[in-house]
């Protein structure tokens, strides 16, 4: 590779060729302001933020975009750099709502903390706003305009899942960023990822809030609430409270859950347990009785949209069941309500998840039983519940550490834990099938190829008893579109099962995860961070397989019967239709 | 002025035979394919902008912002006959904005409307590029330069008569 030499802030740093200032100043130990940058997403020298003076450079340069080059002597700290910065922040505000005390992303915002970071005191500059909507239609998405300075983050987030739901729209003064025809986020095309929301540098899009339902579901003395989390939060809730990239909190994250005031706690990887055992037996099923494959994993909710709406044609592929949040859901109204004596209609089931996407999967109809009870009443993102944990003052790091209650479905496996990164589903789906052919307990059961994120789409062959196993794995929904292209195609080999997370690095990185601030994206893969603590958690589990769950053995014997089994296929099971992107009436 | 009506059929085929020669070209095909769809049917409904779209390998919401970007590019259909009003900085300092009124006055529609029986439409755009001859109104491509308010009544009277 060849390097470059060059001075920034007087320090001498040597670079491959093909760095830009940005990245050799941050080699060098620079801090250069950014905000529209987004490393991997969005490399547009927009906003003017990240400007430095380049001597013999005819004009002040962005540092996000301008390639270094031989001897080139960089100041990121002039007078005349820090002035322009400054204006140039005052100029996004003075367009900016800035109501910045009851703003959501209140202490996490990239602006207000370059507002801070440039001591703006007074905006100078006076005048009209741009016209901006307020949408908050949708069960998962929330678009205030106000908020929105145009950086793109979000455009080039929605446009990397391969998905384009936001453009900017307009011109000049007008320009707005929103769904073609600034129709509703609840009427556009849109997954519901949660991407963008993860982009943004500040309250310009944001989940639906619904914390206040479960404030008052739990001081309600006639609600029984039932609150579970899913795997993928655990790896990440700690950032909320200053602690590092990756750390595993499971046991302060249960101990803060149950301070809440919440009657019973569960932990979503017993619904993961359950999707294994009910998908990998439809899976044998579909193998033996010459069933439609490959099957695809359906616990999503983001890749189910865009399947929906863009790959109708593999709808018979997804299995049928319904995602590990939503099975616990169903089973907590029915059996826990049966074996507790609890009339399900005062339960109020409460998913703690990583995902936007839930929001909107709960209220499908399709997940609510013949008396229209609901599998899951409410979906807190893993930011909505960070807010609870501060709302109700516990000190989080200062937690012991706690698990969930220990009756009827509070065990999980290894299994169910790796499910939250990509590659977790497939590898938690094999260790039981594999088992299940073999006939034994097979004394290796990591299968670390379908692991990882440096690749898109993982494959991996296997030889069970005979029978060849060809699986894929795929995570964010562009991905998922090479993936499902080659199939249509014919130039994919012929695979027996495929798992698709609709986001990059799998749940782990969902659009309800904790936002990470830009500048520190530029030295982690947080995909990585915190993929890590669920396969270190995989680890200490005493069970790491999900047929070895006793209390989901004992639910099919005292309860479900058979897997797939008529009682299973009515709580556990769900089904899909094709949807329509921008119905003509819209425009109408 | 002239032009005969094609049948929505016929649109279409028109719209697909151009669209078979742009096929997954994305963005750098989207300005000249949609100024060929927008000369077919006169304006860019939702269903030609789909088509678009899925042709280029492109997000609706990406072309509809393009078009939204360009005042050339239009939503809602034009009339048969179309008034287009020259508010560039030459033109409105020359008192285009009183000839944009009084055809609003003239047709009854306000710009960027079509009167209801699909015969005219009026809207505005900035600079034509005539700048000498401002202030500047177009008749469809027809272009009258130096106008005063006080010569339009004569000017719109041709275009009514020619129906």
């Amino acid at each position: 590779m060849s390097m470059v030499n060059l001075t920034i802030d007087g320090v001498s740093v040597s670079v491959p060729a093909t760095y830009t200032v940005l990245e050799a100043a941050r080699k060098a130990g620079v801090k250069i302001p950014t905000l529209c940058y987004l490393k991997g997403v969005n490399v547009a020298g927009a906003c003017r933020v990240c400007l430095v003076e380049i001597e013999k450079a005819r004009a002040l340069a962005a540092a996000c975009v301008m390639p270094v080059s031989e001897g080139m002597v960089v100041h990121t700290n002039s007078p005349k750099v820090r002035a322009t910065r400054k204006s140039t922040l005052e100029m996004i505000l003075s367009d900016h709502n800035r109501d910045c005390l009851s703003c959501i992303r209140n202490r996490n915002c990239e602006l207000q903390t370059l507002a801070d970071e440039y001591s703006i005191r007074k905006i100078t500059f006076e005048g009209e706003k741009s016209p901006s909507v307020y949408d908050d239609k949708s069960f998962s998405i929330v678009r205030d305009g106000s908020k929105c300075i145009k950086c793109g983050r979000c455009v080039a987030a929605c446009n990397k899942q391969s998905i384009g739901v936001l453009s900017f729209l307009n011109r000049g003064f007008s320009t707005s960023i929103g769904p073609a025809y600034d129709v509703s986020m609840a009427d556009a095309p849109c997954i519901y990822c949660g991407q963008c929301i993860i982009a943004c540098p500040v309250g310009a899009l944001h989940e639906k809030e619904e914390s206040e339902k479960v404030w008052d579901a739990i001081q309600d003395p006639t609600k029984h609430v039932v609150m579970q989390v899913a795997p993928a939060v655990r790896a990440a809730i700690g950032e909320e409270f200053g602690l590092p990239y990756g750390t595993r909190v499971t046991g302060k994250l249960f101990a803060a859950m149950r301070r809440l005031g919440v009657d019973k706690l569960y932990d979503t990887n017993f619904g993961a347990d359950l999707t294994i055992i009910e998908e990998g037996n439809e899976l044998l099923n579909r193998i033996n009785n010459g069933g439609v494959l490959p099957m695809i994993t359906s616990c999503s909710p983001g890749w189910i949209r865009f399947c929906e709406f863009y790959y109708p044609e593999f709808i018979p592929n997804l299995s049928s069941c319904k995602s590990p949040h939503q099975m616990e859901g169903a089973l907590i109204k029915s059996y826990y309500a049966e074996k507790k004596g609890i009339d399900p209609q005062t339960i109020v089931t409460v998913s703690v998840m990583p995902c936007t996407s839930k929001k909107t999967e709960a209220s499908r109809e399709q997940h609510q039983n013949t008396d229209g009870l609901r599998d899951v009443d409410i979906v807190l993102t893993t930011r909505e519940l960070a807010r609870m944990i501060r709302e109700a003052g516990i000190d989080f790091c200062n937690l012991p550490d706690e698990g969930p209650d220990m009756d009827l479905m509070g065990e999980y496996t290894g299994a169910g834990v790796i499910f939250g990164a990509t590659g977790g589903v497939m590898e938690a789906a094999l260790r039981t099938v594999a088992d299940i052919l073999e006939d034994k307990d097979l004394p290796t059961f990591e299968y670390k190829s379908v692991r990882g994120v440096a690749a898109g789409i993982k494959e991996a062959e296997l030889t069970l008893n005979g029978k060849q196993i060809r699986v894929a794995v795929a995570h964010s929904t562009a991905s998922a579109r090479k993936l499902l292209d080659s199939i249509r195609e014919g130039t994919a080999p012929s695979y027996t099962f495929i798992e698709i997370m609709g986001c990059d690095g799998g749940c782990v990185c969902g659009g309800g995860q904790p936002q990470v601030p830009a500048q520190d994206l530029m030295d982690i893969d947080i995909r990585a961070e915190r993929a890590k603590a669920l396969y270190e958690e995989d680890t200490v589990m005493p069970e790491r397989k999900s047929h070895k769950n006793a209390e989901i053995m004992k639910l099919y014997k005292d309860y479900l019967g058979e897997p797939n089994g008529h009682l299973a296929h009515e709580l556990l099971h769900t089904h899909y239709s094709p949807r329509e992107i921008y119905p003509d009436s819209l425009a109408e | 002025m002239g032009k005969t009506k094609m049948t929505p059929e016929e649109m279409s085929a028109k719209l697909d035979a151009v669209l078979a020669t742009h096929k997954g070209e994305g963005q750098k095909a989207l300005m000249s394919t949609l100024q060929q769809a927008q000369g077919i049917y006169g304006y860019l409904p939702l269903p030609v902008q789909k088509k678009v779209a899925e042709a280029l390998d492109l997000s609706v919401a990406e072309v509809y912002g393009v078009i939204s970007f360009y005042s050339f590019f239009s939503l809602k259909p034009k009339g048969e006959t179309v008034f287009t009003v020259c508010l560039g900085t030459a033109c409105y300092v020359k008192g285009a904005q009183a000839l944009l009124e009084k055809i609003e006055e003239s047709i009854g529609v306000s710009s960027g409307d079509v009167t209801k029986d699909g015969k005219y439409s009026i809207s505005a755009c900035r600079c034509v590029g005539a700048c000498g001859l401002a202030p500047v109104i177009l008749v469809n491509e027809d272009v009258y330069g130096r106008l005063t308010p006080e010569e339009l009544p004569a000017i719109i009277a041709k275009y009514k008569e020619a129906d």
